[in-house]
């Protein structure tokens, strides 16, 4: 029997599937407080570890005394490397080819670096016993300056493979030395370059910061010695990967080790990674037979797990003088800390930044990046970004701006007269990228009528005559940006972590009454995947969205995925999720025509059923469908309605989107207020308007605190400044201006459901448009460049050397 | 170390539990008393996570010691919302306006959006934006939680006004 039914829209109404501002599913525990971090996790007999770090940037270890710490009452075990090194757990495999050191053995390389790991009954009594630790310590010459890494009078840092002269990625120049690599034509830029009627250079250094997400890395470590298995709970942004990671290094069966992320605290990047403490809470429950909580504290979260960015590149673009880009050239040092634990498809050790063409048609293009080692925390993971996507982004958009200065143009009309047009798409970049779809003048048209661009100029022309006059002591800067993220990653023919291809997964039970769940291989940490894949879903069976479970994160039960980061969830794991809803679909097909009794052919989907053609009284909704597929023998067809999908993108896809600043600046504070901000993205097909608004706000969020604060700094001894929230900026809703938002739709046209991915342009986009913004404010003064972060003392310092302060 | 009995009324319920004297009340909070909504993101009392409400003003509970807290009324985002389960109309809100992502700050956010509301009831967004800024959220960029505060504010308010 079939029910009398509302239309078909009203019923793809109530789906709530794709492009439905869908209120999230998570919500109702976050705001009750029922949320399941890591630390809220207890277990019978729980301990609690902590970290004795070094208190030098380089030094030799001359001696290690824990009795103290061991006579303290409560303290179970202090694990150094000579405990480790029996199990060959001294060093673990960093993502990037390198191995870091787990414990210091002989030296340690950075301020804050895991040199021992205290066990004890609370977290108080392993803080001191952390105290009680004695360290002796020989204090050698730090290496702080990337650019100094290779000169020759250069302390070498990384002894343990200081005679190694091949690195993961081909043949190492010296000691500090951690790979090159090129990319592009060097002959045909040279060329192009010598050729060029104007050449802009300038030196565009992206600071080293961290991503600083709310909750710390933590994890909670219980080996079962009964079963002989391992459960490792902890913030981890790519759950399948640890597991595979941790059984190569503990040579424990991967069948033995189950790793569960639960609620996450915000990761953008900081949570890719496997740290020390992970490894030492393992090792700690092993030898004590007791979990193991390890929660990083702020100051070491800042200090040791995962910085980003640190990349100094030194461009040069070539132009005929009317406005033409011919060549773009680029070298950089990569400033990677003293371990390569960068978080890049393995064939990429300078993660995309080849992408650094950006939206422009440049015929000729050469880069080459040096990965250096200094005395500085591991990491060099992409911050809310796809693999070194917003270092390539700043460094085009930058340089753009330089250029635009050296022929006196409009920088939107230069980058408008350069844009990739529409019709070159598919479009394949002179790095060999192959941008799957854009229209960047649609865009870009739309965003300048939006905020009156030619009003604005006139305006800004106006400003500097009323600052000439001294009638005003403000500057008002433009500051135009113009991205293109890939993300998406990616293909397994080239993108693989570990040797792991970066594909990704989503399984799903259809309930005999017509419910489901399904579970996939990401990882949510705030993007709020229970609520999106549940809509792509939706759109796919035909099940309410409300309707779908959607669980992630616990190994034992979902499939194998490379996690969430980069922005890979909705271009991979959603088109896997859509993937995994077509085979339940066609399974289902069958079903409606042996019950129908018509040929497969006959039928077709409408929202949430199978009608046939041509007679549309008679169908079946997939709730029949779900019911008769476990109720009813069916001749060819086995019980069940279930799906696995597993999905190898083709390509990366490419989001883009136009974004305009407007700061105004005090010259005698440096004092920098953005005025306006509007942000027009383009990620292709929207899930949830509501979820890519909130994705947008959050991300230029960052945008400003990277681009007008955060830095984290080493002194000339190795001591890390400023990593605490003391000092490392984090916007307050005070100096977060107001954000406008905007889109344009262009669908790529080899994901299932034409998605892009959203969560990480803003960052990308958003640290351009304001540093342009803050240039502007300056450029009729000659001012070429001056380097971020922004915060208010540099800008007063600008304005000095401008000679604008009295 | 010695322990000392503390004894609190938390979300109206009078509780009690042995602390060190240097005991963090964000610890006792969560490690003693099992209340694992008030989180910690910070060492130096900047980001907020923590806030809960004591004795009628809202406070960083990783910066009082729980001895200091003894005899105190305490609210913390457990006790907001009502006996029965529904839910405060913050909460509603924060949902409504998609105001949370990973939802580490919310607890803090409301709970100090709550007094917020209570000594202002009708705040503009620039006494919203300055009530919240010392709770640090890493996700959203404030705007929906603006948002938030000014609805849950109008739904707060307006029974009352019909009532007068």
């Amino acid at each position: 029997m079939n029910e009398q039914t509302p239309t078909p829209s009203e019923r793809a109404e109530k789906l709530q599937g794709l492009g439905s501002s869908r209120k999230r599913v998570e919500d109702a525990r976050f705001t009750q407080g029922k949320g399941n971090y890591i630390d809220d996790m207890k277990l019978p007999g729980m301990l609690f570890g902590d970290f004795v770090r070094s208190i030098y940037g380089h030094a030799r270890i001359t001696s290690i005394n824990k009795e103290a710490a061991l006579a303290l009452p409560g303290v179970l075990a202090v694990i150094t490397v000579e405990d480790l090194k029996p199990l060959k757990l001294d060093y673990m495999p960093t993502l990037a080819g390198d191995v870091q050191a787990v414990l210091a053995g002989d030296k340690v390389l950075f301020q804050g670096q895991e040199v021992a790991f205290v066990v004890a009954e609370d977290r108080y009594i392993a803080a001191d016993a952390v105290e009680l630790v004695e360290v002796e310590y020989q204090e050698l010459p730090a290496l702080v300056d990337p650019f100094k890494a290779m000169e020759p009078e250069a302390p070498v840092l990384r002894e343990d493979i200081k005679d190694k002269t091949e690195g993961a990625h081909g043949p190492r120049k010296n000691p500090n030395h951690i790979f090159t690599w090129e990319a592009g034509d060097a002959e045909a830029t040279e060329t192009a370059l010598d050729q060029a009627e104007v050449v802009a250079k300038e030196l565009i250094s992206y600071q080293r910061c961290h991503p600083c997400p709310l909750e710390t890395c933590g994890c909670v470590a219980s080996m079962d010695k009964v079963n002989g298995k391992l459960t490792v709970w902890g913030t981890f942004q790519a759950p399948h990967a640890v597991r595979t990671v941790a059984s190569l290094i503990t040579n424990i069966p991967e069948h033995k080790i189950r790793i569960v992320s639960p609620d996450i605290g915000g990761g953008f990047g900081n949570k890719v990674g496997v740290y020390p403490g992970y490894i030492c809470a393992i090792v700690a429950s092993i030898v004590t037979g007791a979990p193991v909580k390890w929660i990083e504290d702020r100051i070491e979260n800042l200090s040791a797990t995962a910085f980003a960015r640190d990349y100094h590149m030194k461009g040069e673009i070539g132009a005929t003088r009317d406005g033409k880009i011919t060549a773009l050239r680029c070298y950089a040092i990569a400033d990677h800390g003293a371990f390569d634990a960068c978080a890049d498809p393995t064939k990429f050790p300078a993660g995309f930044f080849s992408i650094f063409t950006g939206s422009y048609d440049i015929p000729a293009a050469f880069l080459s990046v040096d990965g250096v080692y200094t005395n500085k925390a591991p990491g060099g993971v992409a911050y809310r970004c796809s693999f070194r996507v917003t270092e390539a982004s700043y460094f085009i958009e930058r340089m753009i701006d330089v250029l635009a200065r050296e022929l006196n143009m409009d920088p939107a009309e230069l980058r408008m007269k350069n844009f990739i047009k529409k019709e070159q798409f598919p479009y394949t970049s002179a790095t060999g990228w192959e941008y799957d779809s854009g229209d960047y003048q649609t865009a870009m048209d739309k965003a300048l009528q939006a905020v009156d661009y030619t009003g604005l100029r006139t305006e800004q022309k106006a400003n500097r005559e009323a600052f000439e006059r001294g009638e005003t002591r403000k500057l008002m800067g433009v500051g135009v940006a113009f991205f293109t993220e890939i993300v998406g990653a990616g293909p397994v023919k080239n993108c693989d972590i570990l040797g792991l291809g970066m594909f990704d997964s989503c399984e799903i039970r259809i309930h005999p009454t017509g419910s489901a769940i399904a579970r996939l291989g990401t990882i949510s940490q705030g993007q709020g995947h229970a609520t999106t894949f549940a809509q792509i879903l939706a759109s796919e069976i035909g099940i309410a969205a409300e309707n779908i479970t959607v669980e992630e994160g616990d190994t034992d039960t979902a499939p194998y995925g490379l996690g969430t980061y980069g922005s890979r969830s909705t271009p991979v794991a959603g088109a896997a999720a859509a993937m995994a809803g077509r085979k339940i679909r066609a399974k289902a097909q069958m079903i409606a025509a042996y019950l129908l009794e018509v040929h497969d052919n006959d039928l077709e989907w409408e929202v949430d059923r199978f009608v046939v053609k041509g007679a549309p009284e008679r169908f079946k909704t997939m709730t029949e469908l779900a019911f008769a597929a476990y109720n009813q023998a069916i001749p060819g067809i086995e019980p069940g309605l279930e799906a696995v999908s597993y999905y190898d993108p083709p390509n990366m896809t490419y989001p883009f989107g136009a974004y305009i600043c407007v700061v105004d600046i005090d010259v005698d504070t440096g004092v920098t207020e953005i005025r306006r901000f509007y942000a027009l993205d383009d990620c292709g097909t929207r899930i949830n308007p509501m979820i890519i608004e909130g994705q947008v706000h959050g991300g230029l969020t960052e945008a400003l605190a990277i681009a007008m604060g955060q830095e984290i700094t080493y002194d000339e001894l190795g001591n890390v400044q400023g990593a605490s929230l003391l000092d490392y900026f984090m916007p307050t809703a005070v100096e977060t201006p107001h954000w406008e938002t905007d889109s344009t739709v262009t669908p790529s046209p080899h994901h299932p459901i034409g998605a892009k991915g959203v969560g990480e342009s803003p960052n990308v986009g958003g640290v351009s448009a304001i540093s342009n913004a803050v240039n502007d404010a300056f450029a009729h003064l000659g001012l070429k460049h001056t380097a971020m972060p922004h915060d208010h003392w540099r800008v007063w310092k600008t304005a000095q050397k401008l000679g604008l302060t009295g | 170390m010695g322990k000392t009995h503390v004894k609190l009324t938390v979300n109206g319920r009078e509780v009690e539990g042995l602390a060190e004297p240097r005991t963090l009340l964000i610890h006792f909070l969560r490690d003693e008393l099992e209340l694992t909504g008030p989180h910690i993101g910070c060492d130096t009392s900047h980001c907020g996570a923590c806030t809960v409400d004591l004795n009628g003003k809202s406070i960083k509970s990783c910066t009082i010691f729980a001895v200091q807290a003894s005899g105190a009324e305490i609210t913390t985002i457990e006790g907001i919302s009502g006996a029965d389960g529904t839910l405060h109309a913050l909460q509603d809100a924060f949902k409504e306006h998609h105001g949370l992502q990973c939802g580490f700050c919310t607890p803090g956010m409301i709970t100090r959006a709550y007094r917020l509301l209570q000594d202002n009831p009708n705040p503009s967004e620039e006494e919203i934006r300055f009530g919240i800024s010392g709770n640090l959220c890493r996700c959203t960029g404030y705007q929906n939680i603006v948002k938030a505060i000014q609805t849950a504010a109008r739904e707060l308010s307006a029974p009352k006004e019909a009532a007068e």
